[in-house]
């Protein structure tokens, strides 16, 4: 992970220093204005950091409780599971500038419809993968848990989400990132967030700031990475690797 | 103890049914195998027991009590329950996967821990070694251990076991076999053991019940199985070589008394000490012990001839290969023997001591007398 963040770190400086070569003698290059632009307002761009972590985290709270609950139930009727699959996977075609359109006319304009677009994008990955993980147990073990006299309350809670819990898990992941992304763009119905940034940057001409959001989204998207990544392994080892002594 | 009456299961969408009319009773104690090829409907009789399928038709009594009108979550936690795949919770230590039943039933912790350590030395598995242990750190054999010490930890009166040992090789196989056996003799549970091996069957049971096609077609114990099949399907299943079979009913500390056999030799013996056993003995070989009966090991006559640095038995004997406890069947004394080419084997029992030393003559008599 290291390694990633110093590959990051290495394409930025040669960009800088290509801007640096091809700008003028007396000008100051789009890198530093850029590294300029960032010092100076760096309040500013902090608290957009910070609205744009807050749509991330609310939408992937939102987003989980409801495609873990709707993943876990068509887990247990085979005959919807298809159907919803379907509806999950035709919401996440929609392009998202078209989504946000939609959204528009039905919620105005504000952190809420950027909220429930998000939410709607994000469900397929974590219903999928909740539907999937808990479908693809090994049966022996669920029959055994329930020859055992569990009840199927008990099998669930105790059995299948801690088993399944991996591939949630990555099903998140997946949607996290992507949603970091998607978030700039919610900017455009007034959800606010880093977007707002690239978005006034590219109406007004004015590189730095572009560049300073899409930093700023960068690094949001590879810090959560990295972070799910983290709890991934340290939940593998915890439960199912390890060795006796 | 268990009454099967009119027993049915049509399964959606099939017409012919999986089990027909199906009427068996097993008494407070027994282990009852049913043996059938695969389909025959063994395994859905049994699920249908502890409910895991419901009957289409007909009565489950459990101690006299209509089963089918019992709470069937109260109903499994007083069935056992094995099957071939195990079905260990990977997310969960050995300890943990053992107590299952025991925290369904919120027993106090202390008395958890206490019965898991019970039941775990029971089938043979150091606690200390083993309760922390994850399933993925086990043996096949070892986890097949587990999934027994699971299903007993809260002492069922019934046990439901559905190819408990179909999945390890053939020597841990025996060798789980005639644990269980020696467990079950203690515990004295009602077993219901699902197989399609009927040397297995005949092994293991006190009564066989021969399905075919979703009907019993014969309900007997083994040695009438054997000696009086009800029709031609049931005297295929036993095969031609009924006599062998016999073999796999008769545990060797049965005939271990009635066989006179030369008195195994110190290891301090001296070579004339030596040479008088051979001559006596009628395997052409003394087994030699050490001071605490322990198995040392056998000279041949060829042995003796050896030079060696030594002069005592101890020097000349050479290692055994591998021997038999005294609880095992005469077949797996024969099995045993045509693996390490010998026409004997040395038997030990349970603390590791030499038993005695049966041949294949000593065989050979108990299927004579017995047909």
């Amino acid at each position: 992970m290291d390694q990633l963040l110093w590959a990051v770190f290495d394409v930025l400086r040669a960009a800088g220093n290509g801007m640096l070569l091809s700008a003028q003698s007396d000008d100051p290059g789009l890198f530093m204005q850029t590294v300029n632009w960032i010092s100076r307002r760096s309040e500013m761009l902090m608290e957009l950091m910070l609205e744009h972590l807050w749509l991330v985290v609310l939408t992937l709270i939102i987003a989980v409780a409801i495609s873990v609950t709707v993943g876990i139930i068509i887990s247990y009727y085979e005959s919807i599971a298809q159907t919803v699959l379907g509806i999950c996977q035709v919401l996440m075609v929609i392009p998202s500038m078209a989504m946000l359109a939609f959204m528009v006319p039905l919620f105005g304009i504000g952190f809420t419809t950027g909220v429930i677009a998000l939410v709607l994008y994000s469900l397929l990955p974590i219903v999928r993968n909740t539907y999937t993980g808990i479908r693809e147990l090994d049966p022996a073990i669920v029959e055994a848990a329930k020859g055992m006299g569990m009840t199927e309350r008990r099998i669930l809670f105790k059995i299948k989400i801690p088993l399944a819990r991996p591939v949630i898990m990555a099903g998140v992941r997946t949607a996290a990132v992507m949603m970091i992304g998607i978030a700039a763009i919610a900017a455009y119905v007034g959800a606010g967030g880093l977007g707002e940034l690239i978005f006034s940057g590219i109406s007004r001409g004015h590189q730095p700031m572009i560049i300073a959001g899409a930093i700023g989204v960068s690094i949001i998207a590879v810090a959560f990475d990295y972070l799910f990544y983290y709890g991934e392994k340290r939940f593998a080892v915890e439960g199912r690797t390890r060795e006796g002594n | 103890m268990i009454k099967l009456e009119g027993l049915t299961k049509v399964f959606p969408g099939h017409n012919i049914p999986a089990v027909k009319e199906l009427n068996l009773e097993i008494k407070e104690g027994d282990v009852c195998v049913l043996v059938g090829p695969s389909g025959c409907g063994k395994t859905t009789t049994m699920k249908m027991i502890n409910r895991l399928y419901e009957p289409t038709g007909g009565k489950i009594y459990i101690r006299g009590e209509n089963a089918l009108q019992m709470d069937p979550i109260k109903l499994r936690l007083d069935i056992g329950y094995v099957i071939q795949e195990i079905g260990l919770f990977p997310h969960m230590t050995i300890e943990e996967n053992i107590a299952t039943v025991p925290n369904e039933k919120q027993w106090p912790k202390d008395k958890t821990k206490e019965k898991v350590k019970e039941v775990m030395t029971l089938v043979g598995l150091d606690p200390d070694v083993f309760k922390d242990r994850y399933p993925t750190a086990l043996s096949g054999g070892q986890r097949q251990r587990v999934g027994v010490a699971r299903a007993m930890v809260s002492d069922p009166p019934i046990m439901l076991m559905d190819e408990p040992f179909g999945a390890v090789d053939p020597i841990t196989r025996a060798r789980l076999q005639n644990e269980f056996l020696r467990i079950q003799e203690r515990m004295g549970k009602t077993i219901v053991f699902v197989t399609h091996d009927i040397d297995e069957a005949i092994k293991m049971s006190d009564t066989i019940a021969v399905m075919r096609e979703g009907e019993l077609i014969q309900h007997d114990t083994p040695s009438d199985l054997l000696s009086a099949p009800a029709d031609e399907f049931v005297s295929n299943l036993v095969g031609r070589n009924r006599s062998i079979k016999r073999l796999h009913l008769i545990r060797i500390n049965e005939i271990l008394e009635d066989v006179d056999r030369g008195k195994p030799i110190p290891e301090d013996a001296k070579k004339d000490d030596i040479e008088k056993s051979l001559a006596d003995s009628d395997i052409r070989s003394v087994i030699v012990v050490d001071k605490d009966n322990k198995l040392k090991g056998v000279i041949g006559v060829n042995d003796l001839k050896r030079k060696t640095g030594g002069e005592v038995a101890g020097d000349y004997c050479q290692d055994v290969s591998d021997t038999v406890t005294s609880d095992a069947t005469l077949n797996d004394a024969l099995s045993v023997m045509l693996e390490i080419g010998e026409g004997y084997v040395a038997v030990v029992n349970e603390d590791d001591q030499y038993a005695g030393t049966i041949t294949l003559g000593d065989l050979l008599n108990v299927v004579k007398e017995d047909s």
